[in-house]
Protein backbone atom coordinates (compact mmCIF):
# COMPACT_ATOMS: atom_id res chain seq x y z
CA UNK A 1 0.00 0.00 0.00
CA UNK A 2 1.42 3.35 -1.04
CA UNK A 3 -0.77 5.42 1.24
CA UNK A 4 -0.63 5.72 5.02
CA UNK A 5 -4.35 6.13 5.57
CA UNK A 6 -7.65 6.07 3.71
CA UNK A 7 -7.84 9.87 3.83
CA UNK A 8 -4.39 9.94 2.28
CA UNK A 9 -5.58 7.63 -0.46
CA UNK A 10 -8.59 9.83 -1.21
CA UNK A 11 -6.36 12.90 -1.25
CA UNK A 12 -4.10 11.42 -3.99
CA UNK A 13 -1.16 13.59 -3.02
CA UNK A 14 -3.21 16.73 -3.65
CA UNK A 15 -4.43 15.63 -7.08
CA UNK A 16 -7.71 14.18 -5.76
CA UNK A 17 -9.96 16.27 -8.02
CA UNK A 18 -8.21 15.32 -11.28
CA UNK A 19 -7.63 11.66 -10.46
CA UNK A 20 -11.16 10.99 -9.20
CA UNK A 21 -12.69 13.06 -12.00
CA UNK A 22 -10.88 10.92 -14.56
CA UNK A 23 -11.80 7.64 -12.86
CA UNK A 24 -15.37 8.74 -12.11
CA UNK A 25 -16.22 9.85 -15.64
CA UNK A 26 -14.55 6.76 -17.12
CA UNK A 27 -16.47 4.31 -15.01
CA UNK A 28 -19.73 6.23 -15.36
CA UNK A 29 -19.47 6.21 -19.16
CA UNK A 30 -18.49 2.54 -19.19
CA UNK A 31 -21.41 1.69 -16.90
CA UNK A 32 -23.80 3.53 -19.22
CA UNK A 33 -22.41 1.69 -22.25
CA UNK A 34 -22.66 -1.68 -20.50
CA UNK A 35 -26.26 -1.12 -19.36
CA UNK A 36 -27.37 0.12 -22.81
CA UNK A 37 -25.61 -2.77 -24.55
CA UNK A 38 -27.20 -5.34 -22.25
CA UNK A 39 -30.68 -3.90 -22.77
CA UNK A 40 -30.32 -3.93 -26.56
CA UNK A 41 -31.07 -7.64 -27.03
CA UNK A 42 -34.24 -7.50 -24.94
CA UNK A 43 -35.44 -4.49 -26.89
CA UNK A 44 -34.83 -6.23 -30.22
CA UNK A 45 -36.71 -9.35 -29.10
CA UNK A 46 -39.66 -7.35 -27.74
CA UNK A 47 -39.82 -5.48 -31.05
CA UNK A 48 -39.88 -8.77 -32.99
CA UNK A 49 -42.52 -10.26 -30.67
CA UNK A 50 -44.71 -7.19 -31.25
CA UNK A 51 -44.32 -7.57 -34.99
CA UNK A 52 -45.32 -11.22 -34.83
CA UNK A 53 -48.39 -10.32 -32.76
CA UNK A 54 -49.34 -7.68 -35.33
CA UNK A 55 -49.02 -10.18 -38.18
CA UNK A 56 -51.21 -12.63 -36.27
CA UNK A 57 -53.91 -10.00 -35.77
CA UNK A 58 -53.81 -9.10 -39.47
CA UNK A 59 -54.15 -12.76 -40.41
CA UNK A 60 -57.12 -13.16 -38.08
CA UNK A 61 -59.01 -10.11 -39.34
CA UNK A 62 -58.45 -11.27 -42.90
CA UNK A 63 -59.86 -14.72 -42.23
CA UNK A 64 -62.82 -13.21 -40.38
CA UNK A 65 -63.85 -11.15 -43.41
CA UNK A 66 -63.94 -14.03 -45.84
CA UNK B 1 -7.33 -26.04 -42.95
CA UNK B 2 -9.42 -23.10 -41.83
CA UNK B 3 -12.62 -24.54 -43.25
CA UNK B 4 -14.02 -25.26 -39.78
CA UNK B 5 -14.40 -21.49 -39.36
CA UNK B 6 -16.83 -21.18 -42.21
CA UNK B 7 -20.00 -22.50 -40.50
CA UNK B 8 -19.66 -19.67 -37.96
CA UNK B 9 -20.66 -17.19 -40.65
CA UNK B 10 -24.13 -18.69 -40.22
CA UNK B 11 -26.08 -16.32 -37.93
CA UNK B 12 -27.42 -19.00 -35.61
CA UNK B 13 -24.00 -20.62 -35.13
CA UNK B 14 -22.41 -17.21 -34.62
CA UNK B 15 -25.04 -16.36 -32.02
CA UNK B 16 -24.49 -19.60 -30.12
CA UNK B 17 -20.71 -19.23 -30.21
CA UNK B 18 -20.94 -15.64 -28.91
CA UNK B 19 -23.23 -16.82 -26.16
CA UNK B 20 -20.68 -19.43 -25.11
CA UNK B 21 -17.71 -17.06 -25.23
CA UNK B 22 -19.39 -14.16 -23.43
CA UNK B 23 -19.10 -15.39 -19.80
CA UNK B 24 -15.36 -16.03 -20.23
CA UNK B 25 -14.69 -12.60 -21.64
CA UNK B 26 -16.84 -10.98 -18.96
CA UNK B 27 -15.19 -12.83 -16.10
CA UNK B 28 -11.64 -12.22 -17.33
CA UNK B 29 -12.33 -8.56 -18.12
CA UNK B 30 -13.69 -7.89 -14.62
CA UNK B 31 -10.82 -9.80 -12.99
CA UNK B 32 -8.14 -7.99 -15.01
CA UNK B 33 -9.58 -4.49 -14.69
CA UNK B 34 -10.26 -4.90 -10.95
CA UNK B 35 -6.70 -6.14 -10.34
CA UNK B 36 -5.03 -3.53 -12.54
CA UNK B 37 -7.06 -0.64 -11.17
CA UNK B 38 -6.66 -1.49 -7.48
CA UNK B 39 -2.95 -2.19 -7.99
CA UNK B 40 -2.48 1.02 -9.96
CA UNK B 41 -4.47 3.26 -7.63
CA UNK B 42 -3.27 1.99 -4.25
CA UNK B 43 -0.13 -0.12 -4.59
CA UNK B 44 1.95 1.23 -7.48
CA UNK B 45 4.66 3.64 -6.30
CA UNK B 46 4.18 7.39 -6.54
CA UNK B 47 5.88 9.01 -9.53
CA UNK B 48 8.88 11.16 -8.57
CA UNK B 49 7.92 13.91 -11.02
CA UNK B 50 4.15 13.81 -11.33
CA UNK B 51 3.24 12.65 -7.84
CA UNK B 52 -0.05 10.77 -7.65
CA UNK B 53 -1.60 12.51 -10.66
CA UNK B 54 0.12 9.97 -12.88
CA UNK B 55 -2.31 7.30 -11.58
CA UNK B 56 -4.67 8.46 -14.34
CA UNK B 57 -2.34 6.50 -16.66
CA UNK B 58 -3.96 3.22 -15.59
CA UNK B 59 -7.12 4.11 -17.52
CA UNK B 60 -5.76 6.68 -19.96
CA UNK B 61 -3.24 4.43 -21.73
CA UNK B 62 -5.48 1.33 -21.86
CA UNK B 63 -8.35 3.42 -23.23
CA UNK B 64 -6.15 5.19 -25.78
CA UNK B 65 -4.35 2.10 -27.07
CA UNK B 66 -7.53 0.03 -27.16
CA UNK B 67 -9.41 2.83 -28.95
CA UNK B 68 -6.97 2.32 -31.83
CA UNK B 69 -6.99 -1.48 -31.58
CA UNK B 70 -10.79 -1.51 -31.60
CA UNK B 71 -10.74 0.72 -34.67
CA UNK B 72 -8.46 -1.72 -36.47
CA UNK B 73 -10.79 -4.54 -35.46
CA UNK B 74 -13.79 -2.64 -36.76
CA UNK B 75 -12.06 -1.72 -40.02
CA UNK B 76 -10.90 -5.32 -40.55
CA UNK B 77 -14.44 -6.58 -40.02
CA UNK B 78 -15.78 -3.91 -42.39
CA UNK B 79 -13.20 -4.93 -45.00
CA UNK B 80 -14.17 -8.60 -44.75
CA UNK B 81 -17.82 -7.60 -45.02
CA UNK B 82 -17.20 -5.47 -48.11
CA UNK B 83 -14.94 -7.90 -49.97
CA UNK B 84 -16.40 -11.31 -49.12
CA UNK B 85 -19.95 -10.12 -48.37
CA UNK B 86 -20.01 -11.89 -45.04
CA UNK B 87 -22.87 -10.26 -43.20
CA UNK B 88 -21.67 -11.38 -39.76
CA UNK B 89 -18.54 -9.28 -40.37
CA UNK B 90 -20.69 -6.21 -41.09
CA UNK B 91 -22.61 -6.79 -37.87
CA UNK B 92 -19.35 -7.11 -35.95
CA UNK B 93 -18.21 -3.74 -37.27
CA UNK B 94 -21.56 -2.21 -36.31
CA UNK B 95 -21.23 -3.73 -32.84
CA UNK B 96 -17.72 -2.36 -32.25
CA UNK B 97 -18.36 1.25 -33.34
CA UNK B 98 -20.26 2.54 -30.25
CA UNK B 99 -17.83 0.76 -27.91
CA UNK B 100 -14.87 2.32 -29.69
CA UNK B 101 -16.51 5.73 -29.46
CA UNK B 102 -16.96 5.47 -25.68
CA UNK B 103 -13.39 4.19 -25.19
CA UNK B 104 -12.03 7.05 -27.32
CA UNK B 105 -14.06 9.52 -25.28
CA UNK B 106 -12.54 8.07 -22.11
CA UNK B 107 -9.03 8.41 -23.55
CA UNK B 108 -9.69 12.06 -24.39
CA UNK B 109 -11.38 12.88 -21.10
CA UNK B 110 -8.80 11.25 -18.86
CA UNK B 111 -6.11 12.91 -20.96
CA UNK B 112 -7.67 16.31 -20.34
CA UNK B 113 -8.01 15.61 -16.64
CA UNK B 114 -4.34 14.66 -16.55
CA UNK B 115 -3.24 17.53 -18.78
CA UNK B 116 -4.76 20.19 -16.54
CA UNK B 117 -2.54 19.53 -13.47
CA UNK B 118 0.58 18.56 -15.49
CA UNK B 119 0.53 20.87 -18.52
CA UNK B 120 -1.67 23.59 -17.07
CA UNK B 121 -4.34 23.16 -19.73
CA UNK B 122 -7.24 20.81 -20.41
CA UNK B 123 -6.71 20.84 -24.13
CA UNK B 124 -4.21 21.88 -26.80
CA UNK B 125 -4.65 21.55 -30.56
CA UNK B 126 -1.56 19.51 -31.10
CA UNK B 127 -1.09 16.46 -33.29
CA UNK B 128 -1.69 13.68 -30.75
CA UNK B 129 -4.79 15.19 -29.18
CA UNK B 130 -6.31 16.38 -32.44
CA UNK B 131 -5.81 13.08 -34.24
CA UNK B 132 -7.39 11.21 -31.31
CA UNK B 133 -10.34 13.63 -31.51
CA UNK B 134 -10.59 12.83 -35.24
CA UNK B 135 -10.77 9.15 -34.23
CA UNK B 136 -13.81 9.94 -32.08
CA UNK B 137 -15.45 11.69 -35.04
CA UNK B 138 -14.67 8.72 -37.28
CA UNK B 139 -16.41 6.40 -34.83
CA UNK B 140 -19.39 8.77 -34.64
CA UNK B 141 -19.46 8.96 -38.44
CA UNK B 142 -19.57 5.17 -38.72
CA UNK B 143 -22.36 4.97 -36.13
CA UNK B 144 -24.36 7.73 -37.85
CA UNK B 145 -23.94 6.23 -41.34
CA UNK B 146 -24.96 2.77 -40.17
CA UNK B 147 -28.02 4.26 -38.47
CA UNK B 148 -29.13 6.40 -41.41
CA UNK B 149 -30.14 3.65 -43.83
CA UNK B 150 -33.20 1.46 -43.36
CA UNK B 151 -31.53 -1.12 -45.64
CA UNK B 152 -28.75 -2.44 -43.41
CA UNK B 153 -26.80 -4.08 -46.26
CA UNK B 154 -26.45 -0.67 -47.85
CA UNK B 155 -25.82 0.93 -44.45
CA UNK B 156 -22.99 -1.50 -43.71
CA UNK B 157 -21.41 -0.77 -47.08
CA UNK B 158 -21.47 3.00 -46.54
CA UNK B 159 -20.24 2.77 -42.95
CA UNK B 160 -17.63 0.18 -43.96
CA UNK B 161 -16.09 2.42 -46.58
CA UNK B 162 -15.78 5.25 -44.06
CA UNK B 163 -14.25 2.86 -41.51
CA UNK B 164 -11.66 1.63 -44.02
CA UNK B 165 -10.72 5.10 -45.25
CA UNK B 166 -10.38 6.20 -41.62
CA UNK B 167 -7.60 3.66 -41.01
CA UNK B 168 -5.20 6.32 -42.33
CA UNK B 169 -5.71 8.12 -39.02
CA UNK B 170 -4.32 5.25 -36.93
CA UNK B 171 -0.60 5.57 -37.87
CA UNK B 172 -1.02 9.33 -37.60
CA UNK B 173 -2.14 8.96 -33.97
CA UNK B 174 0.54 6.38 -33.23
CA UNK B 175 3.48 8.36 -34.63
CA UNK B 176 2.18 11.89 -34.00
CA UNK B 177 4.41 12.26 -30.94
CA UNK B 178 7.47 11.40 -33.01
CA UNK B 179 6.65 13.29 -36.21
CA UNK B 180 5.62 16.58 -34.62
CA UNK B 181 6.64 18.31 -31.46
CA UNK B 182 3.88 17.82 -28.95
CA UNK B 183 3.04 18.45 -25.33
CA UNK B 184 2.19 14.77 -25.18
CA UNK B 185 5.00 12.51 -24.03
CA UNK B 186 6.21 9.67 -26.29
CA UNK B 187 5.23 6.13 -25.38
CA UNK B 188 6.95 4.45 -22.45
CA UNK B 189 5.92 0.90 -23.26
CA UNK B 190 8.26 -0.70 -25.80
CA UNK B 191 7.51 -3.99 -27.44
CA UNK B 192 10.94 -4.76 -28.86
CA UNK B 193 13.18 -3.18 -26.22
CA UNK B 194 13.01 -2.61 -22.50
CA UNK B 195 10.14 -0.32 -21.48
CA UNK B 196 11.19 2.99 -19.96
CA UNK B 197 9.00 2.50 -16.96
CA UNK B 198 9.44 0.87 -13.58
CA UNK B 199 7.98 -2.65 -13.53
CA UNK B 200 5.77 -2.03 -10.49
CA UNK B 201 4.02 0.63 -12.59
CA UNK B 202 4.24 -1.33 -15.83
CA UNK B 203 2.54 -4.52 -14.61
CA UNK B 204 -0.73 -2.95 -13.44
CA UNK B 205 -0.74 -0.91 -16.65
CA UNK B 206 -0.33 -3.99 -18.84
CA UNK B 207 -3.00 -5.82 -16.82
CA UNK B 208 -5.44 -2.96 -17.42
CA UNK B 209 -4.58 -2.82 -21.13
CA UNK B 210 -5.47 -6.53 -21.42
CA UNK B 211 -8.52 -5.92 -19.25
CA UNK B 212 -9.76 -3.15 -21.54
CA UNK B 213 -9.20 -5.41 -24.56
CA UNK B 214 -11.21 -8.19 -22.92
CA UNK B 215 -13.95 -5.75 -21.91
CA UNK B 216 -14.22 -4.47 -25.48
CA UNK B 217 -14.40 -8.12 -26.56
CA UNK B 218 -17.20 -8.87 -24.09
CA UNK B 219 -19.20 -5.77 -25.07
CA UNK B 220 -18.70 -6.56 -28.75
CA UNK B 221 -20.19 -10.02 -28.15
CA UNK B 222 -23.18 -8.52 -26.32
CA UNK B 223 -23.89 -6.03 -29.11
CA UNK B 224 -23.08 -8.54 -31.85
CA UNK B 225 -25.71 -10.92 -30.45
CA UNK B 226 -28.36 -8.19 -30.44
CA UNK B 227 -27.34 -7.18 -33.98
CA UNK B 228 -27.69 -10.78 -35.20
CA UNK B 229 -31.21 -10.98 -33.78
CA UNK B 230 -32.22 -7.60 -35.24
CA UNK B 231 -30.97 -8.53 -38.72
CA UNK B 232 -32.53 -12.00 -38.69
CA UNK B 233 -35.98 -11.13 -37.37
CA UNK B 234 -37.66 -13.32 -39.99
CA UNK B 235 -35.74 -16.51 -39.16
CA UNK B 236 -37.71 -19.15 -37.25
CA UNK B 237 -35.11 -19.54 -34.49
CA UNK B 238 -35.20 -15.79 -33.78
CA UNK B 239 -39.01 -15.71 -33.83
CA UNK B 240 -39.05 -18.56 -31.35
CA UNK B 241 -36.75 -16.61 -29.03
CA UNK B 242 -38.92 -13.51 -29.40
CA UNK B 243 -42.11 -15.43 -28.61
CA UNK B 244 -40.48 -17.13 -25.61
CA UNK B 245 -39.58 -13.69 -24.31
CA UNK B 246 -42.97 -12.20 -25.12
CA UNK B 247 -44.67 -14.96 -23.14
CA UNK B 248 -42.82 -13.94 -19.97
Amino acid sequence: MQFDSFADFINMGGYAFYVWLAYGVSFASLATLIVLSMRQQGKVLTEIAKKIAREERLKESRSNKS
Amino acid sequence: MWKWLHPYADPERAYQLSDKLLPWFTFLAIAFIATGTVWGLAFAPTDYQQGDSYRIIFIHVPAASMSMAAYMGMATAAFIGLVWQIKAADWTAAAIAPIGAVVTFIALFTGASWGKPMWGTWWVWDARLTSELVLLFLYLGVIALYASFEDKVLAARAAGILAIVGVINIPIIKYSVEWWSSLHQPSTIRITEKSTMSTDMLYPLLINIFGFGLMIGALTLVRFKAEILARNAMRPWVREMALARGAK
